[in-house]
């Protein structure tokens, strides 16, 4: 039995969608953060999912690309999480509070 | 050889699986390779010099990067110009006029922002290559979008060049405004970046490629039946270009991304990022996506609407300098898209001409906010600016110039881009949007004027403090101290702000008579308030060469626009 590829489409829309409102409502860095790896991830499935239907290769190679990008970004991520929070005890994005914004 | 070993050799590999490994046109990539290559030179002469050598010795090595990706850069526009156009590294790369010409820009503001960073970094003696080694990655990134012809590249792109600047911001490490910045940039420029890859995801799924020339002619050929899929794509693909360019409603990083970063990083950041973006926005738009035309000249046409507007609008009430010119610069990427909403090859034209003048002005007046913040980059209050013109009249006289430019005064390049965007607007029949673009330009004279007169109208900042009369009870003696100062006939009547500024200031003038010993005291006691002290307004040589070629390059090329016209011209010729 096989799952059709549109439920894959789907899942990677509520993903994609968990991630976007996680970003905007949750206040911790780091679960922020996480969003961010949830909506990359749900992208590279849709590469995977295009990928299968369309019977191309195209789309899988492109995941290696956004997974090394998404590494990348988690080692200047967390970097930056690391040198403003060694002045401070918790990681929450409301305790930076200097910028107006 | 076993069996087993044979079948798992690459070549047998590469042969079963019928991968052909693309030819590698190193000459295409030369300029991307020049600023990588000298990053890691730069990274290594860092790592095994014995002590850590001045600032100027990476900056004069960064400028020489520069250059000699600027001569790559031209090589290759003469290449283009001869040979035509053409596609390397397996279709990934093209090389066309457009191309050249972003490298070309990307490499002009390398070696202006090492110029200005090098007065800043000695000023705030700050050691160390990281600046110019994140400078120069963040530059070869957005060469890589100017010159993509694959979405995953134009991907890359965008995050080789924004990481880099999300450390930048964050690269002052004695202001906590500075990691802040760095955390808000970052988080919403990974937002925005993950939102980018999944308008890719569904370009891709709804047209079966990634290659930009590949997407274009299939759009051309079929007709899509899962639309929806597609324009979803393109419309998540403008929100990703939004967010990097600052257009409203996706601008909300800017003022505090700009206010928080170490000041010349601002300048490089606002003009590398710009260019990458618009670079790829305008090349994923004209040479991809001609064929919906209709779907995203109105999502434009109100993106372009809001940000003129929202630009102008908030920057009238900005007291920060770097918060007004955060604004000013939303505002500026306003009238791009107005180049790019036309959807014409004028309009391309013209977009590109505005990024070129745009990146020479927003480097040099954040050349001089630097300067005139003071040790600490912390004073950038307009109340600095006082009197400016008095005590540093050159520098006042190339801010006034840049700040005329950006507000589009006839005689600089300010005024010939106005001028381009609005008549490629006007020549695609979106006149709304072009009486708009004049309307906000009107707003945007009034704040640029403000600095201006600021700088040239009034004495020192001190005499105007001292005007206030409702100082503070707790100031201390502040009557006697307005009462010793000189008859008030030198001093402006205007409304001073009354600020601590104020207080400190009255403070320091009380029991001195004579301003000019008042101003020797200033500088006695440095931190004690946020008067401009002359020591401390130095102006390094670095600085000077930057704001000479930038005050040069926007005079000259405003009295005289014809090269740079043609320039921008002959690189969209193709659209």
């Amino acid at each position: 039995m096989s799952v059709h590829a549109s439920w894959y489409l789907v899942l990677a829309a509520v993903l994609f969608s968990i991630g976007a409102v996680g970003l905007l409502v949750r206040r911790n860095v780091l679960v922020m953060f996480m969003c961010i790896e949830l909506m990359l991830n749900a992208a590279n499935l849709t590469f995977v999912t295009f990928s299968r239907a369309l019977n191309d290769i195209g789309g899988q190679v492109a995941v290696f690309f956004v997974l090394v990008v998404a590494a990348a970004e988690v080692v200047v991520g967390l970097g930056i999480i690391v040198a403003i929070y060694r002045r401070r005890v918790g990681a929450t994005a409301d305790d930076a509070h200097i910028l107006k914004g | 050889m076993s069996p087993l070993a044979a079948l798992l050799s690459p070549a047998h590999l590469l042969a079963a699986n019928g991968l052909v490994l693309p030819h590698v046109n190193y000459t295409a990539i030369m300029p991307e390779l020049i600023l990588l290559g000298g990053m890691l030179l730069l990274l290594g002469i860092s790592a095994v010099s014995p002590r850590h050598l001045p600032t100027q010795v990476y900056a004069t090595a960064t400028a020489g990067i520069g250059i000699a990706s600027l001569i790559a850069s031209l090589v290759l526009w003469h290449d283009v110009q001869k040979g035509g156009p053409f596609s390397a590294v397996a279709r990934a790369v093209d090389i066309d006029g457009f191309a050249t010409l972003v490298l070309v820009l990307c490499s002009c503001v390398v070696i202006l922002g090492a110029f200005f960073a090098a007065g800043f970094l000695e000023r705030e003696q700050v050691q160390g290559v990281e600046y110019y080694a994140l400078a120069l990655i963040s530059a070869s990134g957005a060469m890589l979008m100017g010159s993509a012809n694959d979405l995953i590249l134009v991907f890359l792109g965008l995050e080789i060049l924004s990481i880099p600047l999300y450390v930048m911001a964050g690269l002052d490490q004695r202001r906590a405004a500075s990691g802040e910045a760095a955390m808000k940039y970052f988080l919403l420029g990974a937002f925005s970046s993950a939102v980018f890859v999944y308008g890719i995801a569904l370009t891709y799924g709804a047209t079966g490629s990634t290659n930009l020339a590949s997407i274009g002619s299939f759009l051309a050929q079929n007709v899509v039946v899962s639309n929806g899929v597609l324009l979803g794509g393109l419309a998540l693909l403008l929100v990703g270009f939004g967010f990097k360019v600052a257009a409203v409603p996706f601008h909300m990083w800017t003022p505090d991304v700009y206010a928080g970063s170490p000041t010349p990083a601002v300048g490089f950041m606002a003009a590398v990022a710009k260019i990458g973006a618009f670079g790829a926005l305008l090349r994923v738009l004209f040479s991809t996506f001609p064929t919906l035309r209709t779907s995203w000249q109105p999502i434009l046409w109100a993106l372009a609407i809001l940000t003129l507007l929202l630009g102008a609008l908030v920057a009238v009430v900005q007291r920060d300098v770097k918060r007004m010119l955060a604004y000013s610069s939303i505002n500026h990427a306003g009238f791009i898209l107005l180049g790019v909403q036309a959807g014409t090859s004028r309009g391309a034209e013209a977009s590109l001409y505005y990024l070129f003048v745009y990146s020479v002005l927003v480097l040099g007046t954040f050349g001089v906010v630097a300067v005139v913040g003071g040790r600490g980059d912390e004073g950038h209050g307009i109340e600095r600016y006082r009197g400016l013109a008095h005590r540093r009249p050159l520098l006042a006289g190339s801010m006034a110039v840049l700040l005329l430019a950006q507000a589009g005064a006839p005689f600089t390049t300010g005024f010939f881009s106005k001028l381009y965007v609005i008549e490629a607007s006007i020549a695609a029949h979106s006149y709304a949007l072009a009486t708009v673009a004049m309307l906000s330009a009107a707003i945007a004279t009034f704040f640029y004027l403000r600095l201006v007169f600021a700088m040239f109208g009034e004495r020192a900042g001190r005499q105007a403090s001292v005007a206030v009369p409702v100082a503070p009870a707790g100031a201390g003696a502040p009557g006697g101290a307005a009462g010793q100062f000189p008859p008030v006939g030198t001093l402006p009547a205007g409304p001073a702000v009354a600020s601590a500024a104020g207080v400190l200031t009255l403070e320091r003038a009380a029991g001195l008579v004579d301003p000019g010993r008042a101003e020797a005291a200033a500088v006695a006691d440095d931190d004690a308030g946020p008067v401009v002290a002359d020591a401390d307004l130095q102006v390094s040589p670095w600085v000077w060469v930057g704001l000479a070629l930038c005050v040069g390059t926007t005079v000259v090329l405003g009295i005289w626009p014809s090269p740079l016209v043609d320039f921008a011209r002959h690189a969209t010729l193709l659209f």
